[in-house]
């Protein structure tokens, strides 16, 4: 086991900044791409039903 | 009796593409949630703090997946583009419209964890090296092609503009891979070779795989979702998706 607490695993040896700037990044931009996908699915399906559909 | 022959044109069509891609698309995202997980429990329990770099190297795992997957994105639109140049089929620019935004989201990602990583090992966030430029020109032409696409209207002129774009682009690929042999870079070589050994820890390479394989997962499943995005906007007024939209009520 590399950590001894919880607080030696945020400081990463020093190199928390650095390590969690990385992936907190990482995490927040893959979330957002796929809630973006998902917004865009949901957009499309609305505007294939018939009513919601605009005039051809 | 199955006929050995494939007809690879048949999943070439938006209406036989699209119900497939639906089926892919959890099968892609269960295994991406899988290997991610593994592999970042790989990356901070397995594997040891590394002699040199103390801590901060832990930043591979993601760093050299995201990288890879830009390149192999790129790769995998300028097959798209070219396919659509010669054969001229829907699904071809569809995919390459589709492959843009999660190429450059891990071209960013490449940038922004390997600046992350230059400041404690290198003492500098960005330098002008070969590789770090060429990392870079690879965003502005993902943002070129994107923005490209978006200026044309016409979805099948844009598909061509963007593909030609593509298409020219692609030479920045093998120019990304190579510069740390080409030219004096401060970024290191390779630490994995197709040739060689790898110059790696075993755990350290075993969890950089396995993210590079969850990269890869997350990817084809966010590609796919999109793709079905743009078939249903681009093919809203075809009979298929009037089908499509009267069964899923």
């Amino acid at each position: 086991m590399n950590w001894q607490s919880w607080s030696d695993f945020l400081t990463m040896g020093g190199y928390g900044l650095y390590v969690w700037g990385s992936y907190s990044v990482t995490l927040v931009l893959m979330v957002l791409e796929v809630a973006l996908l998902l917004n865009r699915k949901r957009t499309a399906r609305q505007q294939l039903r018939p009513g919601t559909a605009e005039a051809a | 009796m199955v006929s050995s022959r494939i007809n690879w044109f048949k999943y070439a069509s938006p209406y036989s593409f699209y119900p497939l891609a639906g089926k892919l698309v959890p099968w892609f995202s269960a295994a991406a949630t899988i290997c991610i997980v593994f592999g970042l429990y790989i990356g901070f329990f397995v594997a040891p703090t590394d002699a040199q770099q103390g801590e901060a190297y832990r930043i591979i795992f993601i760093h050299v997946p995201a990288a890879w997957m830009s390149m192999f994105l790129y790769l995998i639109m300028a097959f798209w583009a070219a396919m659509g140049l010669i054969f001229n089929t829907r699904l071809s620019g569809m995919m390459a419209s589709a492959l843009a935004p999660t190429g450059a989201l891990f071209t960013f990602i490449a940038l922004w964890t390997g600046a992350l990583w230059g400041k404690p090992t290198w003492g500098t966030w960005w330098v002008w090296d070969a590789r770090l430029t060429s990392e870079l020109i690879l965003l502005f032409l993902y943002f070129g092609f994107m923005a490209l696409q978006a200026a044309i209207d016409d979805p099948r002129r844009a598909d061509r503009a963007g593909a030609v774009l593509a298409l020219v682009g692609a030479v920045n690929i093998p120019i990304i891979y190579f510069s740390v042999q080409w030219w004096n870079t401060l970024h290191q070589g390779a630490s994995v070779s197709v040739t060689g050994a790898p110059t790696m820890a075993a755990t350290m390479l075993a969890g950089m795989m396995v993210m590079a394989f969850g990269f890869w997962f997350y990817s084809f499943a966010a590609v796919l979702i999109r793709v079905r995005c743009i078939m249903l906007e681009r093919e809203r007024r075809n009979d298929w998706t009037a089908q499509y939209a009267e069964r899923t009520q």
